[in-house]
């Protein structure tokens, strides 16, 4: 007989569950609504797995450990909302420039500053890419269901260890908190993905140097037996301080490249009843539930109406939008909780394309189906 | 450089970028010293360092090192320290990176009492930014953003270590070199959060602001203001104004955070303490 694991479970516990299966034994926080459960569940679980929690005084320091734990050897995540996430940014940045895998999650709620504690948004779509200064590499997904928060933690873990990145986990506090039956996957099918270790052979390591062309540096840990240097400045493949601009430059490429050579492994998103689809209603996260409850009730009526949720937000999915271009679409609504954050990477993604409208909520209440359906009816009238 | 030294540094590194007469190079020397004098195994030591003159000194030491932001190299050693308990964490840091941007992860990573020895490079000012007022800058002295004289009180660091809960407390001198590797070997030799304070010179910009002469000349300021813990222990308040307290302050065996959280891992698996 075929055990099946089904359980009811909420968002954060499933994430906490995910970071378990992909390997985590490391977890530094600092409370916050909507994310705290996230830290309650991993201070319980991780010394039963022989991994470490510790509760930081601050977010700055939450990260600073969590960097500090990869670089010793340990799958580490660390979780957050609006406010710690400023914080983290810090030291996020240090990561991405350092390539030390690691994972970070955004349990979003409305903002700006403290904002509204805690009530649903989806406003830190910018701060995502964007909220550590300088160019930089990072990647971004989204889940929208329970069973996706787990597989989507699993999948922020692989991503993070195989191109050495900071990988956010860009959640909302509805599927945070939203309680769902979930039937778990048999641990044996999960693909798990560790960084990529040095020979021990190897003398001389140079801890940023490209040595399978790949763009990504092979890992030492600290305590191996390899000395090496780990410095948040521009540095060169030896790891030490550079402001040689040819040295810069070759960083700063590869960094990105790493990233953009290889989004067709990084990039996800779902199309659902696209085939005839006219108006695509782009979406992501908890709105996506509200979206496709609309285009089920429009699909009835008759309306060509179909969904684009994104998994992957950073980096953007401009290739399921060029997609589109070749289809029977075109209307677009950018559907998001917030100003109208996404909005504007969609119209330039698209270029004049199609016709696209926002469908915005700011207040802390969630964008309902009725709100959906209000606002494809109104955008047919400007056809 | 002694030959049996030249192991530690990363000489292809060399020349280092601190200014003719900075005492940075004094206590990097000491830690070093300290090291080789415990003959201590070098691929188990991780130094970490925040941002200044004085966090530079990682980058010229042959060791696993990490350069991190400022003022926050206690959080990354913490975490370095939970995931591998068998590395010897040292932490350099300057006075304004330890005691103004990263003095809440000082005080904490005290409070744990983790296994962590900090050596602060206290030159009493920015001297990455060119001189501008630490918490460590003496009231009245001036600095570039104090042109009429600083009117902040400064922090004595050994105190403040102390009341947080740090289990070794002392203060060196970059002119008593001799004591101050003595200090750091019982500071590396001690379990639990170790402290010392490094009395440094920074002739570029503390010096020229406040007209002290030669890096001789200051380093000649220091010896004559520095008296011992067990004398000043002797004076009334009133005459230590003026002084600097140097030696070892306090010294506690104190459960240190690592081992308590493996008792914690052992709790949590249904295995029995042995206590
Ligand atoms: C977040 C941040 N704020 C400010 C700075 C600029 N900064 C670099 S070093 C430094 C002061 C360092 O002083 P100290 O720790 O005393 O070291 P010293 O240079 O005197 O050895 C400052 C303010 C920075 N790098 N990062
Ligand atoms: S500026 Fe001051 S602290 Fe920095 S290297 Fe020069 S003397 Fe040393
Ligand atoms: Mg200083």
């Amino acid at each position: 007989m075929l055990s099946r694991k089904i359980m009811l479970m909420q968002g954060n516990e499933a994430c906490v569950e995910g970071a378990l299966a992909a390997g985590m034994r490391f977890f530094a926080g600092y409370p916050i609504t909507p994310s705290t459960e996230i830290a309650e569940i991993a201070a319980e679980r991780l010394p039963k797995v022989g991994g470490k929690f510790i509760q930081m005084e601050d977010e700055l320091a939450s990260m600073g450990a969590v960097v500090g734990a990869s670089l010793a050897g340990l799958k580490a995540m660390t979780a957050t909302s609006g406010p710690g996430f400023s914080l983290k940014q810090e030291n996020i940045g240090f990561a991405c420039l350092t390539e030390v895998p690691c994972v970070v999650v955004n349990v979003q709620r409305g903002g700006p500053s403290t904002g509204l504690p805690t009530l649903p948004a989806q406003g830190d779509v910018m701060q995502t890419r964007w909220g550590t200064h300088g160019d930089h590499p990072i990647i971004v997904i989204s889940p929208s269901s329970v069973r996706e928060v787990y597989d989507m933690t699993i999948r922020a873990f692989n991503l993070s260890e195989k191109y050495r990145v900071p990988c956010i986990l860009l959640m909302d506090e509805v599927v945070a908190h939203m309680r769902e039956r979930v039937e778990l996957p048999d641990k044996s099918s999960i693909d798990i993905i560790n960084r990529k270790k040095v020979a021990s052979t190897l003398s001389d390591y140079k801890p940023y140097m490209d040595y399978d062309s790949d763009g990504i540096p092979p890992m030492a840990n600290f305590g191996d037996g390899i000395p090496f240097h780990v410095t948040g400045l521009i540095h060169d493949i030896s790891g030490f301080p550079s402001t040689n601009p040819k040295v810069t430059e070759d960083l700063i490429n590869r960094l990105m490249n790493k990233i953009n050579n290889n989004i067709g492994d990084i990039i996800e998103y779902e199309k659902l009843y696209m085939e005839d689809a006219e108006t695509v209603i782009v979406t992501f996260g908890c709105t996506a539930r509200s979206v496709l409850s609309a285009i089920r009730v429009l699909r009835q009526e008759g309306l060509k109406i179909g969904m684009l949720r994104l998994k992957t937000i950073w980096p953007f999915a401009h290739i399921a939008i060029k997609e589109l271009m070749q289809s029977s679409v075109n209307t677009l609504i950018v559907a998001e909780m917030n100003y109208g954050q996404l909005l504007e990477t969609v119209k330039a993604s698209a270029e004049g394309a199609f016709r696209i409208y926002g469908l915005n909520k700011y207040n802390g209440e969630l964008i309902t189906p009725q709100e959906v359906i209000d606002k494809v009816r109104e955008v047919a009238e400007y056809a | 450089m002694r030959k049996e030294l030249e192991k530690y540094f990363r000489k292809d590194k060399l020349p280092h970028i601190w200014c003719p007469g900075c005492g940075h190079g004094i206590i990097t020397g000491a830690v070093i010293r300290a090291i080789d004098n415990l003959k201590l195994e070098q691929n188990k030591i991780c130094i970490v360092s925040g941002i200044g003159c004085s966090s530079r000194a990682p980058g010229y030491l042959n060791f696993n090192t990490l350069h991190t932001t400022h003022g926050r190299a206690l959080a990354f050693a913490t975490g370095i320290k939970m995931a591998n308990p068998e590395l010897k964490i040292i932490v350099l840091t300057g006075d304004g990176d330890c005691s103004a941007i990263g003095g809440n992860h000082f005080i904490h990573a005290a409070r744990r009492n983790i296994d962590i020895t900090t050596v602060v490079f206290n030159n009493s000012i920015y001297g990455m930014t060119s001189g501008q007022y630490s918490p460590m800058t003496p009231k009245g002295a001036f600095a570039t953003t104090a042109p009429y004289g600083n009117i902040d009180r400064n922090f004595d660091l050994c105190k403040l270590a102390q009341a947080a809960g740090a289990t070794y407390v002392a203060r060196g001198t970059v002119y008593h070199v001799p004591q101050l590797i003595k200090l750091m070997e019982k500071a590396l030799k001690h379990k639990g959060f170790s402290l010392i304070d490094v009395v440094d010179i920074c002739p570029t910009y503390f010096g020229r602001r406040n007209k002290m002469g030669s890096p001789v000349v200051m380093m000649e300021k220091i010896r004559e203001m520095s008296i011992t813990a067990r004398t000043a222990a002797k004076l009334p308040p009133e005459e230590l104004s003026e002084k600097i307290v140097i030696g070892e302050f306090y010294e506690e065996q104190a459960p240190e955070y690592t081992e308590e959280y493996a008792k914690v891992m052992k709790k949590a698996q249904g295995g029995k303490l042995n206590e």
